[in-house]
């Protein structure tokens, strides 16, 4: 324990011992019952004992010599505690309340977008405005250049940004991961008895961007399947938007793409669904909340405010049951522009294959904000292994200062979610288990590399 | 009786434009459906032509016609930053392109004087105007987002670097092809170049400045779509890359009948204009 137990109690230690800080255990933590109010009463109260008696031992012998009830009227009269209390409930003062965030219409900004038609921004006292943006290259250059003061983004992005590569090195910071899975790899009609990709050789795909889970992931298939992604099929860079069109025309043969292009490929009779992103690893992360250091460090009350909006969104996206609720709210053209029928099916996970089935997955999308350092790792050999990236990279570093994963745990314990214990956790992609405490081992194991 | 030219050439082009659509509309038939067997659970989450194992078909003549009605009927509505009237793109497209263009020619037309009166910088220019005239303007929004870092301004300044170009070469080139007679006649009576290059010049190189100004104009129109279907945010061009985005044909179509309208009236203006300066020998 800490924070939420009570500091006048001699009893208890106030040393730190959970994810949050705020508990003497995790089970502790998850098991919580205080209210948001009287949560914040027993930080500031623990935080002002704290402050006065800087060895716990002192302020244990205090309070055993005089009793709680002297102590607290002692200290109420040191130090206003319900003042400060009202002061810290409220979080930092918003220093900027009409902001600009950018999106690409895709499903996986579903919490950035929802939270402005059902309310979340404003409950935080912001006025965001979200702008819909072309492709990943100009939200890129519109949040550096300050157009949008945060973004959606994809989550290799922030970490290509903060190295420099594809752009000049600006310290950026990825402080949620918008959602993970809901991606597929979707292919033409006229290739539905090709479903091996041993098969694939000479075709050409299509993924939204070179800093993408989509490149990644579509890359580690092939190379699985023993096809050279850069020498047996050709990969490009296609928006989105632009995907379906394309597969449409016979520009490509198929596409690793975010949803809803997939399924609105198979709802105009152009494209089956071939797989679903979480076969080839479950719960991977796809898309990202991302500000630039330089927001983070300067407007903390706004970011703080604006990060949770977002948390608690992907906390409201992410229960089965609001799902149709949200389809219903970001289909229209102001958003994603695509018929409701369509989000409607990704989001729900009961969707048209394609060849005429019907398919149930409930976990086809699913919404989790909390940026694992060691999936920063993953994405930072995905890279190195494609020579994205030359040279020693120190990728614990890189993936604690763009991954911020501390300021998510915080958060998500304010806004009532159990953020997890640790800030990496090891998985494996198609069968291979990843050990983030070993990269460059791992970047060396794979057969078809560009190192 | 025989009628008047204009008249016959009328009925000729509303013949042509009947006999497009007609074809258009023909061949947009629905086809009879393929298959009847479709699991009615799996026709209801995908379009009509996708349930009879058809790709989405074009939309017809009268689906398109009901779309542009829709549009003309409600253009200056907003519902959010991002689902605007088609009026309210048209605006803020013209808006984008009427900047570029006035400071374009307000660059040109003085540095076109310039380089029309003097060999000298003619000769020494010549080779910057000719490798930078055909660049596509559009090569150059990657390099304005990066240097100016705004994306309205990229989008001002595109237009303006792609109207340029016609405005400054007509201005030399009109200016330097003024009669020898005229320039000679003004040295003998002695008149200062400040007033021989209002009373004298201009006008005679008027008719070829005009020109210029309205090729730039019809550039300028065409290369604002493309350049707001990079960058988004307003204006038709965006209007355009966002129903692309939901595939939607009607609204593509409306959008392109509405561009090249607005293109036709543009230059009508300036042809109308250029009349104006006309002058006879």
């Amino acid at each position: 324990m800490t924070a939420f137990k009570d500091p006048f109690d001699a009893r208890h230690r106030l040393t730190p011992g959970c994810s949050c800080g705020r508990h003497a255990s995790q089970a502790e933590h998850a098991a919580d019952p205080a209210s948001a109010d009287d949560r914040s009463k027993r930080v500031v109260e623990s935080a002002v004992m704290r402050a006065l008696f800087p060895q716990d031992a002192t302020r244990r012998a205090f309070l055993a010599a005089v009793g709680a009830g002297t102590a607290i009227a002692a200290v109420n009269a040191l130090f206003p505690l319900a003042t400060a209390t009202e002061v810290f409930a409220q979080g930092l003062p918003v220093e900027k309340k009409d902001l600009k965030v950018g999106f690409i219409p895709i499903t996986c900004a579903t919490p950035i977008i929802m939270a402005k038609p059902m309310g979340f921004y404003e409950k935080q006292g912001l006025n965001v405005e979200v702008v819909k943006t072309a492709g990943w290259a100009v939200i890129r250059d519109k949040a550096i250049n300050k157009e949008y003061d945060a973004a959606h983004m994809l989550s290799p992005m922030p970490l290509a940004i903060s190295m420099g590569v594809g752009s000049n090195p600006i310290p950026w910071t990825m402080p949620a991961v918008e959602n993970i899975n809901g991606q597929a790899i979707t292919l033409a009609v006229k290739h539905k008895d090709k479903r091996d990709p041993k098969d694939w050789k000479g075709m050409k795909f299509a993924v939204p961007f070179d800093y993408s889970m989509h490149n990644y992931l579509l890359r580690y298939y092939l190379a699985e399947a023993g096809i050279d992604p850069d020498r047996d099929v050709q990969i490009r860079a296609v928006p989105p938007p632009e995907m379906v069109a394309n597969l449409r025309a016979d520009n490509i043969d198929g596409f690793l793409a975010p949803d809803p292009v997939n399924q609105r490929a198979v709802y105009d009779g152009v494209g089956f669904i071939h797989l679903l992103s979480k076969e080839i690893w479950d719960g991977h992360p796809c898309c990202a909340f991302s500000a630039s250091k330089q927001f983070v460090t300067e407007m903390p009350g706004t970011y703080q405010a604006l990060l949770k909006a977002i948390i608690e969104a992907t906390a409201f996206a992410q229960k089965p049951e609001n799902r149709k609720q949200i389809a219903e709210a970001i289909a229209p053209t102001n958003y994603l522009n695509q018929p409701q029928t369509v989000v409607e099916q990704v989001l729900t996970g009961t969707f048209a294959d394609g060849l005429g089935k019907v398919m149930k997955d409930p976990n086809r999308i699913a919404f989790d904000p909390f940026p694992y350092e060691s999936f920063a790792v993953w994405i930072l050999t995905q890279m190195k292994r494609w020579g994205q990236i030359k040279g020693d990279v120190d990728y614990q570093k890189v993936a604690k200062d763009v991954f911020l994963a501390t300021d998510a745990t915080k958060l998500m314990a304010e806004a009532g979610l159990t953020a997890p214990t640790a800030t990496t956790k090891t998985f494996s992609v198609m069968g291979k288990p990843f050990d983030p405490a070993k990269p460059a081992e791992y970047v060396e194991s794979f057969a078809i590399k560009r190192t | 009786m025989r009628a008047s030219l204009s008249l016959r050439a009328g009925l000729l082009s509303i013949a042509i434009l009947a006999a497009l659509i007609g074809i258009w509309h023909v061949a947009t038939l629905p086809t009879a459906g393929a298959a009847g067997n479709v699991d009615p659970e799996y026709a209801a989450l995908v379009s009509g032509a996708a349930a009879e194992g058809q790709k989405s078909a074009f939309p017809t003549p009268a689906d398109v016609g009901a779309t542009l009605w829709k549009h003309i009927k409600d253009p200056f509505y907003v519902r959010g930053a991002n689902d605007q009237g088609v009026g309210i793109q048209l605006a803020y497209s013209l808006g984008r392109v009427l900047v570029g263009y006035g400071l374009a020619a307000l660059v040109a037309i003085p540095l076109g004087f310039l380089i029309g009166m003097s060999p000298l910088t003619y000769r020494a220019l010549d080779p910057f105007i000719q490798i930078l005239k055909p660049i596509s303007p559009l090569a150059w929004m990657p390099l304005a987002l990066y240097t100016i870092k705004d994306s309205g301004i990229s989008a001002i300044f595109v237009i303006f670097i792609c109207s340029l170009w016609p405005m400054l070469i007509n201005t030399a080139f009109g200016v330097a092809s003024v009669r020898k007679e005229w320039l000679n006649v003004a040295a003998t009576l002695e008149v200062g170049p400040l007033r021989k290059a209002f009373m004298v010049i201009l006008p005679a190189a008027a008719p070829t400045i005009m020109t210029g100004m309205r090729i730039s104009i019809g550039i300028a129109w065409l290369v604002i779509v493309a350049a707001e279907m990079l960058v988004g945010g307003t204006g038709i061009g965006y209007f355009v890359w966002n129903e692309w985005n939901n595939l939607s044909i009607g609204n593509i179509l409306t959008a392109i009948l509405l561009i090249g309208l607005v293109g036709m009236i543009l230059d009508v203006a300036l042809a109308r204009a250029a009349r104006l300066v006309a002058y006879r020998e």
